[in-house]
């Protein structure tokens, strides 16, 4: 009989997990305060959570997915499906607004569904099994849409990436966003600590086949992660249409921004570590690094190279520091 | 070292920065298109699509055919809604002719050269057509083929053009320069020397799109207008959006936004509103969302345009060859207006979708404004 091995913890002390992408965060915070110090306003650090808002959403969602070891490719499609969708639905008209919102997620859960259930049944790896979603999605929309921005949003549907209160108290002003943001953060917060999916998720994501025979409906946990997955790209579709209105690529590349962030937070991939922090300060860290490049006035294609190769060292450094811990 | 390479890449880059100037920035050209802009129209009063510029006529006594005809079109394409509206100007405008023509023959070689190429070679070898409109895809790639079609048939080219002088004439509003003129005058008319203005263009490469920044580019030069930066939104407004919202977060002040076309103009704006900045002066396009937010904002902005009408004026050329009288060519310019602040109230129309474009000429066309996607 081997001896049986040291079994990571099931969950991360929190303090390791903040570490990683907080400090990632600050960093690139500081930095840009430097080159723009009006960024320390709480106006614009505001405006840069509004703007943030749709991929930390994502990311979040992501996370569940990444917990149990598998990836969700198919969300920025969906994030994209749900742009078209609510324009062409709803057409202008304010008073559809509310029913489509409904459709929007019940489109979603159905794209969740059938992600968790090829996965968890059919036994097809994740990261094919939702490249075919991806490019199912990406076709109906295109199909749906005739490849061209049609319909209208109307303005309650936009208010939800474009509404900021102003005149808040301490925080000067409020973008409907950030609270959509906030909203989403906490229930998927709960989701993993105060209830007991997330260490089915982490055991899921550390050993399958233990956690079976543990008695985890393994199944059931895969899906679920799909569907919340899923219901986040929707809702980041709702904010991305919010902010800018109908676009027929809003979702484009963010299926892979989000499965950086969480991995830049330290959560790892093919699962068994990370926590909610994870995604929520690994997708801070990777938008101030991308409005950073933005104020430092560099072209396009320098900003991209630059953007790849930062995140290969910091998913390096992660994977690098993780492996040294086990 | 670090300045060597620095210095080495700009040196490259600026390098090819000229060769690109070259291709599409060609004064005389835009002198032509400038004296064009205020040449007076010949034709009848108010219908611009059967108006021309210039005095080159052609005979066409030899096409004349009496009787019911059969037209052809090959279309490159319906890949935006541009193209859109132009398709519904031509089969309104050949509505109005139902006595003349039998049938109207449409093919879509869906934004390839190789399709459009067969197509052509279909339409001319099915002997069914007696006249032959192409909307060339690409310039190029199709010359060939409409120089074996004008063997057989009157040819009548219009939008993008093609490099043989055989097709009967070639419609074609002023062109790319006349556009980059219009908005680049306006916008240097309404700011200060040193002020600043975003460039927004949709994709780099294009000659009827590269034509009209570098005609701007000219006069903002000119006029010591400071190009801020010159950013490819891909026509995506959320892309456009944060592109604008980045320069403002640079805390850089933009005096104005040029654009090369106006699909994303009220994105760009937004950017502004969210911000609580001002409006900018702004150069978009004849888009109804655009101008139905130039009016209710009473917005410092024009209107340039790449007008729709020529689709209709492809079928009145090709009905006039058929009939043997003169047409304006070889080549038919069309006048090409720019929406104001005076005529802009004409030019709103609430029933129509946000990317209509208002200087279709077809407001008084069969079928209007349903055909276009209206309401009633």
């Amino acid at each position: 009989m081997t001896p049986i091995p040291q079994v990571a913890p099931l969950r991360p002390s929190p303090k390791l997990a903040l570490n990683a992408g907080l400090v990632i965060f600050v960093v690139l915070y500081a930095a840009i305060a430097v080159v723009q110090p009006n960024y320390l306003e709480p106006g614009l650090f505001m405006n840069f959570l509004r703007r943030a808002a749709p991929l930390l959403i994502l990311a979040c969602g992501q996370l569940y997915v990444i917990l149990t070891g598998g990836f969700d490719l198919s969300v920025g499609a969906v994030a994209t499906l749900a742009v078209l969708a609510a324009s062409i639905l709803i057409n202008g008209d304010p008073d559809a607004t509310w029913a489509v919102l409904g459709t929007l997620y019940l489109m979603g859960i159905a794209v969740g569904l059938v992600n968790g259930l090829v996965v968890a049944f059919l036994k097809v790896p994740s990261i094919i099994a939702t490249l075919g979603t991806m490019l199912l999605v990406n076709g109906l929309a295109l199909a749906w849409s005739g490849g061209a921005a049609r319909g209208d949003l109307p303005e309650n549907f936009r208010n939800f990436g474009r509404l900021v209160w102003r005149d808040v108290w301490l925080i000067g002003s409020l973008p409907l966003a950030v609270v959509v943001l906030c909203g989403f953060v906490a229930i998927a917060w709960w989701g993993l600590n105060g209830t007991v999916y997330g260490k089915r998720a982490l055991a899921v994501g550390d050993n399958p086949r233990a956690a079976e025979l543990a008695g985890t409906p393994v199944a059931a946990t895969r899906i679920i992660a799909f569907v919340v997955s899923s219901i986040s790209a929707v809702t980041t579709g709702i904010l991305l249409g919010g902010f800018s209105g109908v676009s027929v690529n809003a979702g484009e590349g963010l299926e892979l921004q989000a499965i950086a962030a969480c991995v830049v937070g330290g959560a790892q991939l093919l699962g068994g570590r990370g926590s909610i922090w994870s995604a929520v300060f690994g997708a801070l860290s990777l938008f101030a690094l991308f409005t950073l490049l933005n104020l430092m006035g560099l072209p396009q294609a320098l900003r991209d190279s630059i953007q790849g190769a930062i995140l290969i060292v910091a998913v390096g450094a992660t994977m690098w520091r993780n492996r040294r811990r086990i | 070292m670090k300045l060597k390479i620095i210095l080495a890449a700009s040196v490259a880059l600026a390098c090819t920065g000229e060769a690109l100037a070259q291709n599409f920035n060609d004064p005389a050209e835009f002198k032509k298109q400038r004296e064009q802009l205020s040449m007076k129209p010949q034709g009848p009063e108010g219908k611009p699509w059967a108006q021309h510029l210039g005095d080159g006529m052609v005979d066409t006594a030899k096409y004349k055919k009496d009787g019911p005809v059969t037209l052809c079109f090959s279309n490159a394409g319906v890949f935006n809604p541009w193209r859109v509206v132009g398709l519904n100007n031509l089969n309104a405008e050949a509505e109005l002719h139902k006595d003349r023509i039998k049938e109207l023959v449409v093919v879509d070689a869906e934004g390839k050269d190789e399709k459009q190429i067969s197509d052509i070679e279909a339409l001319v070898s099915g002997g069914r057509c007696d006249a032959l409109i192409v909307s060339p895809n690409t310039t190029a790639a199709l010359t060939p083929a409409v120089e074996a079609a004008c063997g057989k048939l009157p040819v009548i080219v219009f939008d993008r053009g093609v490099n043989t002088q055989c097709p009967v004439t070639y419609i074609h509003p002023v062109g790319g320069y006349g556009f980059g003129i219009t908005s680049g005058e306006f916008i240097a008319s309404k700011l200060a020397k040193g002020d600043n203005v975003l460039a927004l263009r949709i994709m780099p490469g294009v000659d009827v799109l590269e034509t009209r920044y570098s005609a701007a580019k000219t006069i903002f030069d000119e006029a010591g207008i400071n190009v801020i930066g010159s950013e490819f939104t891909g026509s995506d407004r959320a892309k456009t959006k944060s592109i604008v919202e980045d320069y403002i977060n640079r805390g850089e002040k933009i005096e104005a936004i040029w654009m090369d076309a106006g699909d994303t103009a009220t994105a760009a704006l937004e950017a502004f509103e969210d911000a609580g900045l001002p409006y900018p002066v702004i150069s978009g396009e004849d888009q109804q969302d655009f101008l139905r937010k130039w009016q209710s904002e009473k917005l410092t902005a024009v209107g340039p345009s790449y007008p729709t009408y020529q689709w209709r004026t492809a079928i009145i050329a090709a009905l006039d060859v058929l009939d043997g009288k003169q047409v304006p060519g070889p080549e038919w310019v069309l006048p090409q207006p720019a929406i104001t602040e005076d005529v802009l109230a004409e030019f709103v129309d609430e029933r129509m979708p946000p990317l209509h474009y208002s200087l279709c000429g077809c407001q008084e066309l069969p079928g209007y404004p349903e055909r276009w996607g209206g309401k009633k």
